[in-house]
């Protein structure tokens, strides 16, 4: 029975007091170009360059902002579309040429904002100024790729725009392929600026002014939002689903029921142990994709004593119990990081497993070697926030160091605070997830390992060694050295493990679930959707 | 009348001032950084003190108190970080949601419990009255959230009676024309039967789950009260009479029985509106309480404040409208002040 029989049939059966009366044939119209999305949180802010904007804003930026160019697809680890890395596509632009120490993008002729203006270089200058100057989120980012200055967008004319590098980068070109380089109406969204807010990230903060597939008509946060195919869309193919409603739905069980039956088109953030269970019944359609280059892992702050004494951590790497927490916590929806075959070689990728495994005896000798026989004492942070997977791993860790002898008092950080307790380094032990945009292992190890001392780098881990292998790496991969950035490669990843400030435990996955008649999902670097591809029969 | 609403009025303004300051002092020493939440997790120290700026969160704690009163004064309760919208719009747009339900819960609460009460009274020690005693504790005694997830499970997902549970209305429905911000009434004024029936079947379980949580206090107070009454002596009279059982009942008794009543219908609405939290976000109703837990776990101070001021403001409208029907309920009640 389909979801409008069913209806038709109940609204019947209660005599038409609990559901809503029989569908009037243009709302089943409707209906069929709808897709609904369901999720536990919605955007606060429909602009990526915006003060605080969260990750489902980003989604909304994503599809209602063209970017000058994109990624192909490939096919992906579980044979679904995934983004390929190194292949990219014009998107705004037409035609990119990258030089020595510029790039160069021709714009498309045909390509109109939303309000029918023509997009042009200058309009692609001022967004990406824009993206380099209003500081925050957007800013660090486009500084990953060696794109800090204003003056580095050159409009050549109309339709073209140069990209000048201040330094050779390897991971400028992918750079502008993330969410934040979008172009906005500049025209638009100046008229609606003011002196204090020369950016207007106010108006963009509550409209889209994109030159996007999709446009936002209606945003009700914490609600709902409603966007709607843009019909004079050049930059691609034309977008099968002509509206997205996005309904936020707090309750897991619900968007699972809702999911079940047959409601609600798309699904995510459900608790791993639903998409265990959705998947063993064959109803729905279930994609599961591990994150790309991102890890969740025990962090240790090597500041602090007794983790400051290798042998303490690589105690620690012993005395987890990785495949409980495999079974029981994540239900198998991870990619292992550990309990690689010793003495296999090390692999130019990242993430990559690491050959520690659960063994009690080599923890307890270490530890004893280390000088701490009976153990010790010392708290086990985590972030509220993503309790559902933390709090289960943190006892199962809890429970495995005390067979070692270090005991462990488990301190809950709410979300909110978890950012500034992570800032300022003085958690000795804890658990957390980083993931990476930009798919490469000394992009991922120059945030979280590097004597800089990110924010990301949660151990305070310094070695001017490791610093040295990713600098190494960073300049052969701008001069095209594979020989030399291989080696840098496994000198990195093979101290990292020797080291062990942090101890990788698995790969987590996006999940996503949706009705069988709904295909063309795609996996993005950002994780979210791209509705473009989306389509329902 | 007029004078004695003034006077009650004036006498709330004290709890009011108490009530904005407790709550800004009390959101200022929660534990979380605003700034750093919303610099965003790759943020520098120095990104994270420009947010901090740029909120003002910089300044000491009087001033930031002092530009608040002024805000307040102006009718400005300040924008929400993480909805990015002013407070005073949201509240607006979500506090008829809220009252809704509230009033649906309660209005179908008092037609199942105050009946209940009466027969339990009448025929006290029955099985009527054991009846209501079992039905009404269960109901207190089990969490809104659980009715809640329980009755969606059921009525929805097992048996597919309920809609689905999507907030106000189905996504393919579009809000009647704005005049109360209640939905049942803005449809039928527009005459939108359609959306009056899809507004109906959602507001359905969120108001029945309510309901079941507040039937017991309504229930027990009218059997007590009923009790007192029967047992005194001009019931006696009345009956020695030869008054009818249902004049007896309903004519003499239930009227003296009401205050007590209506003094618990007061405090029913009050802890209704906050047992709405949790219903809310089972139902996904977009209402203030939802919107009000969010900002919490954000440490995003100005809805909290704008929330807990509106409810303030809405316990003494209450409990003043409380005084006022019982001048009409018992005209010995003449209230003083």
């Amino acid at each position: 029975m389909d979801r409008r029989t069913f209806l038709k049939s109940s609204a019947a059966a209660v005599g038409g007091v609990a559901a809503p009366a029989v569908w009037s044939p243009s709302k089943a119209q409707s209906r069929q170009e709808t897709l609904l999305i369901v999720s536990e949180s919605g955007p606060n802010n429909l602009d990526i360059h915006g003060v605080g904007t969260n990750v489902p804003g980003y989604e909304v930026s994503w599809n209602c902002y063209d970017r000058l160019i994109s990624h192909e697809m490939k096919t992906g680890p579980n044979g679904a579309p995934y983004y390929d890395r190194d292949k990219f596509k014009p998107e705004l632009a037409e035609d990119m040429n990258v030089g020595d120490m510029s790039a160069t993008f021709k714009l498309r002729k045909n390509a109109k904002f939303q309000d029918g203006s023509p997009v042009t270089a200058r309009d692609v200058k001022w967004s990406l100024d824009r993206a380099v100057s209003v500081g925050g989120f957007p800013t660090f980012q486009m500084k990953a790729g060696s794109l800090e200055k204003p003056e580095q967008f050159v409009v050549v004319d109309d339709q073209t725009i140069r990209v000048d590098f201040i330094r050779k980068d390897k991971l400028t070109i992918p750079d502008l392929a993330v969410i934040v380089p979008c172009i906005v109406n500049s025209e638009l969204v100046k008229k609606n600026a003011n002196p204090k807010d020369p950016w207007g990230l106010e108006y963009t903060k509550l409209n889209t002014a994109g030159s996007g597939a999709y446009k936002v008509t209606r945003w009700t946060p914490g609600t709902e939002v409603v966007l709607e195919r843009n019909e004079q869309w050049a930059s691609g193919p034309m977008p099968k689903v002509r509206r997205i409603i996005w309904r936020m739905i707090p309750s897991a069980g619900n968007r699972r029921a809702l999911l079940e039956r047959g409601d609600a088109d798309i699904s995510y953030d459900q608790p791993n142990k639903d998409f265990a269970e959705l998947k063993g019944n064959n109803k729905l359609r279930i994609i599961s994709t591990p994150y790309s280059n991102g890890i969740q892992y025990i962090g240790m702050n090597v500041k602090i004593a007794p983790f400051d004494n290798v042998k303490v951590r690589q105690a620690v790497a012993y005395a987890l119990p990785y495949q409980k927490i495999m079974d029981a916590v994540l239900f198998g929806l991870a990619e292992p990081m550990f309990g690689a075959k010793a003495g296999s070689p090390l692999e130019v990728k990242w993430p990559q497993p690491h050959q520690y495994n659960s063994d009690l005896a080599k923890a307890r000798q270490l530890l004893a070697e280390a000088g701490y026989p009976n153990g010790f004492e010392t708290t086990l942070s985590f972030d509220l926030g993503f309790a559902g997977i933390n709090e289960p791993l943190c006892i199962l860790v809890q429970e495995s160091l005390a067979l070692i002898g270090i005991k462990t008092t488990i301190n809950k950080v709410p979300g909110a605070n978890w950012r500034t307790e992570l800032n300022k380094k003085t958690m000795p032990l804890f658990t957390n997830v980083f993931s990476g945009w930009l798919d490469y292992p000394e992009y991922f190890f120059f945030w979280c390992y590097d004597g800089q001392n990110s924010v990301f780098n949660t151990m305070s881990y310094q070695s001017k060694q490791i610093d040295g292998y990713i600098e190494a790496a960073r300049v052969a991969a701008a001069n095209n050295d594979t020989a030399a950035y291989d080696k840098s490669v496994k000198d990195f990843v093979g101290l990292a493990f020797t080291d062990i400030p942090r101890i990788p435990m698995f790969q987590p996955y996006v999940n996503v679930a949706m009705q069988k008649n709904v295909d063309g999902y795609q996996y993005w670097f950002h994780r979210r959707l791209d509705y473009r591809a989306l389509t329902k029969s | 009348m007029l004078t004695m609403i003034a006077r009650r009025m004036m006498l709330a303004i004290p709890s009011i001032v108490g009530v904005i300051v407790v709550t800004f002092l009390l959101t200022r020493v929660l534990p979380g950084d605003t700034a750093a939440y919303f610099a965003g997790p790759a943020a520098s120290a120095q990104a994270v003190e420009e947010v901090r700026v740029k909120l003002g969160l910089d300044q000491s704690i009087p001033v930031q108190f002092a530009s608040y009163v002024g805000d307040l004064l102006r009718g400005d309760l300040g924008a929400s970080l993480t909805t990015g919208r002013p407070v005073v719009t949201e509240l607006a747009a979500r506090l008829p949601a809220s009252t809704e339900l509230t009033l649906a819960a309660l209005l179908l609460s008092l037609v199942i419990a105050v009946p209940l009460g009466i027969i339990a009274a009448v025929r006290n020690d029955s099985w009527v009255d054991h009846f209501t005693r079992i039905f009404t504790t269960a109901g207190v005694s089990l969490p809104v959230f659980f009715t809640g997830l329980l009755f969606v499970y059921v009525f929805y997902f097992l048996l597919g009676w309920a809609p689905a549970p999507l907030g106000r209305l189905d996504v393919f429905y579009s809000s009647p024309p704005e005049w109360t911000g209640f939905f049942l009434i803005d449809s039928l004024v527009a005459r939108e039967w359609e959306t009056f029936r899809a507004a109906l079947a959602q507001l359905a379980l969120p108001t029945i789950t309510l309901a079941v949580f507040s039937l017991a206090p309504i229930a027990r107070i009218t059997r007590a009260s009923m009790l007192n009454v029967l047992a005194s002596d001009f019931v006696r009279t009345a009956r020695a009479a030869g008054l009818s059982g249902g004049t007896v009942v309903m004519r003499y008794a239930f009227r003296n029985a009401l205050l007590p009543v209506i003094t618990t219908l007061g405090m029913v609405f009050s802890f209704l509106l906050g047992a709405n939290v949790l219903v809310e976000k089972v139902f996904a109703w977009p209402g203030v309480g939802s919107y009000a837990v969010e900002a919490l776990l954000a440490s995003d101070y100005a809805p909290v404040q704008g929330f807990v001021l509106v409810m303030a403001i809405l316990y003494v409208l209450v409990n003043l409208a409380i005084d006022l029907l019982y001048g009409v309920v018992d005209p010995r009640m003449k209230v003083e002040g």
